[in-house]
């Protein structure tokens, strides 16, 4: 391990320099997510008051930490005592945080989510037996947040690239023996071993050979690659190099979302440091491996996470998929043997060549090794991206990890695998969330979307905003998809607008299983999983929308009646001015009601009405829904940290 | 020749010379036009054409199949509403649906006055700050109807005649 000795040793010193630095420092969360809660203004403030002081103090930028929810996150790090990591940090709490703790020493524990450290300080508990934290298994994200993405030296502290190196010396029989042995399956949600797929590449005949890193996230609902490229693009980089290496591929590309900006540049940043220290060219530290690697924006098509759309937008055409076989491994781009790898597949592959496979096993299923990460979204308490062994189930991640349902609701359904998958319900819950465990509930890993519902999300409207997607995605290549997309989303937009008819469900039935067998691809052959589980979980919540005309959620806006209730109604007129539709009447200071035919169910009424007198109440069918009355929340009372 | 169209053709020209293979690097060659002028004009797929021999026709084809293309001119601002799952679920139909009645446009249409334009998009990646939306590329969170109009106060939206 003689190459890059040099700069090893550089950046251990500079890490172990800032680790243990005699002046503070602040690291503040600003991926894109970050950002979006505010920790460019963060930043701005805590910069202002260190110039202000006239403190020797550095603010560094890192990727998201996974605890979303209580972004923005703030680590600080004070001379004399532990790093403290807050939530909710805005810039009035910045500019407290700098007075009490960064000059003052003493933190603020009522911000505080944790210290970084293995005992409590300053009566603050250790990060890591935090609720969120606690049950989780950092491994693939363990850089995210402690990191600066836009800084080598720090992701070579860490014990970056000796995961390639070790890969170097072995070669590639070996790499591709270590990962077997590891166990390591594709995380892109079909879960196929990844060792096999490279010994496909390897062997087949075809030169030059191309590996592809698939960073077109396309799932709604799913940010884990986007947190895991902006927080340790270098990760991601580094298992491109041993895949590389281990099909004997000369050119690596990273096909990523033009969504994604942020991760875009950091990549860029990333490749350029690595060309700089001889990681990429051709004859990388004279082994006689050449590698280069280059970035391709996706323009914007789910279809393209199938691999053979993907090679066609790589090529310049429409992404539209191949029949299969030939595979990608034997013939793909340009004709040549391509292997194509998930993000976070990629971002395991250093740990596995670090650490060795035993190491990875060590943690995970029976069938499925290692860990997963997950990006925790819905009507869940705690949002964000979590990272748990394999086998995890579900009840562990949704309630001590997710903290449950959000204001007090009750846990519906999981949805997981995106517009691929389909939703467990809650008396599943405790399922072990691996590869088979879900396939035989009906519904896939996916990529690592995790949706939670409550009892306010109604599991036909879900169907239907998911058939609406993969309708809409469909590359209209394969008639089953085609046609078959739209025939069900018809039934179910007329289900949802209260025309259902009694042979419906048998008719959807009957479509999503041609669907299924019929389509060409991954897209079509998935897209009646979320028609199915909820047919398959929650019949009786299309049988409510057909016969009864009820939607018990109170989403569906054609099934749902606004009514004003006289005796709690004020007269105040809130409600009359919010309506877009002129349908509500009455005198002032005497009780109004709602014209039912002028009426266009926007609900814009029951947002208006004050909490203090909740006079509009909502009837669909048989049910009704009064809001509780609740007093004026005080204004004096600061809002919490950490409020979603 | 309009002076407008000397840009196109210019622009088209020094985007295609960045790329050694035209045909392959259609994508990249697409993206870089939209980015310097905000959408794919009838007239850059014919500079296109006349540049590369690419016909107009295939890279219409190629462009009207990803999302990321548009075909008329954006707003001054550009505002996207995602419309992912963890949005979905916390009701960015009704964000969209406000947006639309606020702005007097309805989803894939700009104001008269060009100055705002709205789309939906599938996934932002934001989940877990449901529902967000974006203004020129700036992210907002937990965005409610009240907050959708203090946002576009902030670029300078007033909703002149219609109610109060």
């Amino acid at each position: 391990m003689s190459h890059l000795a040099e700069a090893y040793a550089g950046a251990k010193a500079e890490w172990r320099a800032l680790e243990e630095s005699p002046t503070p420092v602040v690291y503040v969360g600003a991926a894109t997510c970050g950002r979006a809660a505010g920790a460019e203004e963060v930043i701005a403030r805590f910069r202002e008051e260190t110039a202000k002081a006239g403190l020797d103090a550095r603010v560094i930028e890192v990727g998201c930490l996974g605890p979303c929810c209580f972004e923005p996150l703030v680590i600080v790090h004070a001379p004399g005592g532990p790093d403290v990591c807050y939530g909710g940090v805005g810039p009035k709490e910045a500019s407290e945080i700098f007075a009490r703790h960064i000059t003052g020493g003493a933190p603020c524990a009522e911000w505080a989510l944790g210290v970084l450290s293995d005992t409590a300080a300053h009566g603050i508990a250790p990060l890591t037996e935090h609720p969120m934290m606690r049950g989780q298994v950092r491994r693939v994200l363990a850089n995210c947040g402690r990191i600066d993405p836009e800084n080598f030296a720090h992701y070579l502290a860490g014990g970056g690239y000796e995961g390639f190196l070790r890969a170097l010396e072995m070669g590639p029989e070996k790499v591709i023996g270590e990962v077997k042995d590891a166990g390591l399956r594709g995380r892109g949600g079909a879960g196929f071993p990844t060792w096999r797929k490279w010994t496909f590449a390897r062997t087949a005949p075809g030169a030059p050979k191309y590996l592809i890193c698939n960073a077109d996230e396309g799932d709604p609902g799913a940010f884990m690659n986007r947190s895991l490229l902006e927080g340790d693009p270098h990760a991601v980089l580094e298992g491109m190099l041993i895949a590389g290496l281990a099909i004997g591929a000369s050119e690596g590309i990273v096909y990523c979302r033009a969504e994604y900006p942020l991760a875009i540049q950091r990549l860029e940043i990333a490749i350029g440091q690595m060309k700089g220290a001889g990681l990429l060219g051709a004859d990388i530290f004279g082994s006689g491996f050449a590698f280069d690697i280059h970035i391709k924006k996706g323009a914007g098509a789910f279809v393209c996470g199938e691999e053979t759309a993907l090679i066609a937008s790589v090529e310049g055409r429409r992404g539209m998929p191949q029949p299969k076989p030939p595979f990608p491994a034997i013939s793909g781009l340009w004709g040549k043997p391509t292997v194509i790898q998930n993000v976070e597949t990629l971002g395991n592959l250093p740990l596995i060549l670090r650490n060795g496979a035993e190491w990875y096993a060590g943690v995970g299923s029976e069938s499925s090794k290692g860990t997963k990460t997950f990006a925790l979204a819905g009507k869940i308490a705690r949002t964000g991206l979590v990272e748990v062994p394999l086998g995890t189930t579900l009840r562990q991640i949704v309630f001590d990890i997710g903290g449950g349902i959000a204001d007090g609701g009750t846990f519906k359904a999981v949805q997981t695998g995106g517009p691929s998958g389909g939703c467990i319900p809650a008396e599943k819950v405790d399922l072990p969330v691996d590869y088979e465990s879900l396939t035989a509930a009906g519904t896939i890993m996916g990529s690592g979307g995790m949706i939670v519902l409550d009892e306010d999300s109604c599991m036909v409207d879900i169907a239907r905003f998911f058939l609406g997607f993969t309708q809409a995605e469909s590359c209209g290549k394969c008639v089953p998809c085609r046609v078959g997309t739209r025939a069900m989303l018809g039934i179910l937009e007329r289900i949802v607008a209260g025309n259902g008819t009694p042979k419906d469900l048998e008719t959807l039935e009957e479509i999503a299983a041609t669907v299924k067998q019929g389509s060409l691809c991954g897209l079509g052959q998935t897209a009646p999983n979320p028609v199915q589980t909820t047919l398959r979980y929650f019949r009786h919540e299309y049988e409510e929308h057909i016969h009864a005309k009820e939607c018990r959620a109170f989403t569906c806006p054609p099934l749902v009646w606004y009514q004003i209730d006289p005796a709690r109604c004020i007269g105040c007129g809130l409600c009359v001015r919010a309506c877009p539709a002129d349908a509500i009447h009455g005198e002032t200071k005497s009780p109004h009601f709602i014209d039912q035919n002028a009426c266009i169910h926007c609900s814009s009424c029951l947002a208006a009405c004050a909490p203090a007198n909740a006079a509009i109440y909502r009837t669909s069918g048989e049910r009704r829904r009064v809001e509780p009355r609740t007093e004026r929340k005080d204004p004096g009372v600061p809002a919490q940290p950490g409020k979603g | 020749m309009t002076a407008a169209a000397v840009d196109t053709e210019t622009l088209v020209r020094d985007v295609v010379a960045r790329y050694a293979d035209a045909r392959a690097g259609l994508i990249p060659i697409l993206q870089d036009i939209q980015a310097a002028v905000g959408f794919i004009s009838p007239q850059a797929l014919r500079a296109l054409e006349r540049e590369t021999g690419i016909s107009a026709n295939e890279s219409y084809g190629v462009a009207t199949f990803y999302t990321q293309f548009r075909f008329t001119a954006p707003g001054k601002h550009r505002i996207q509403v995602c419309n992912g799952t963890a949005c979905h679920v916390r009701a960015a139909a009704r964000i969209t649906e406000e947006l639309c009645r606020y702005l007097g446009v309805a989803v894939g249409g700009t104001t008269p006055e060009g100055e705002f334009s709205l789309e939906r998009v599938a996934c932002l990646g934001c989940c877990a700050l449901s529902p967000v939306l974006t203004v020129d590329c700036k992210v907002y969170a937990g965005v409610t109807p009240k907050k959708m109009q203090r946002i576009l106060k902030e670029y300078g939206f007033e909703r002149k005649a219609g109610k109060s």
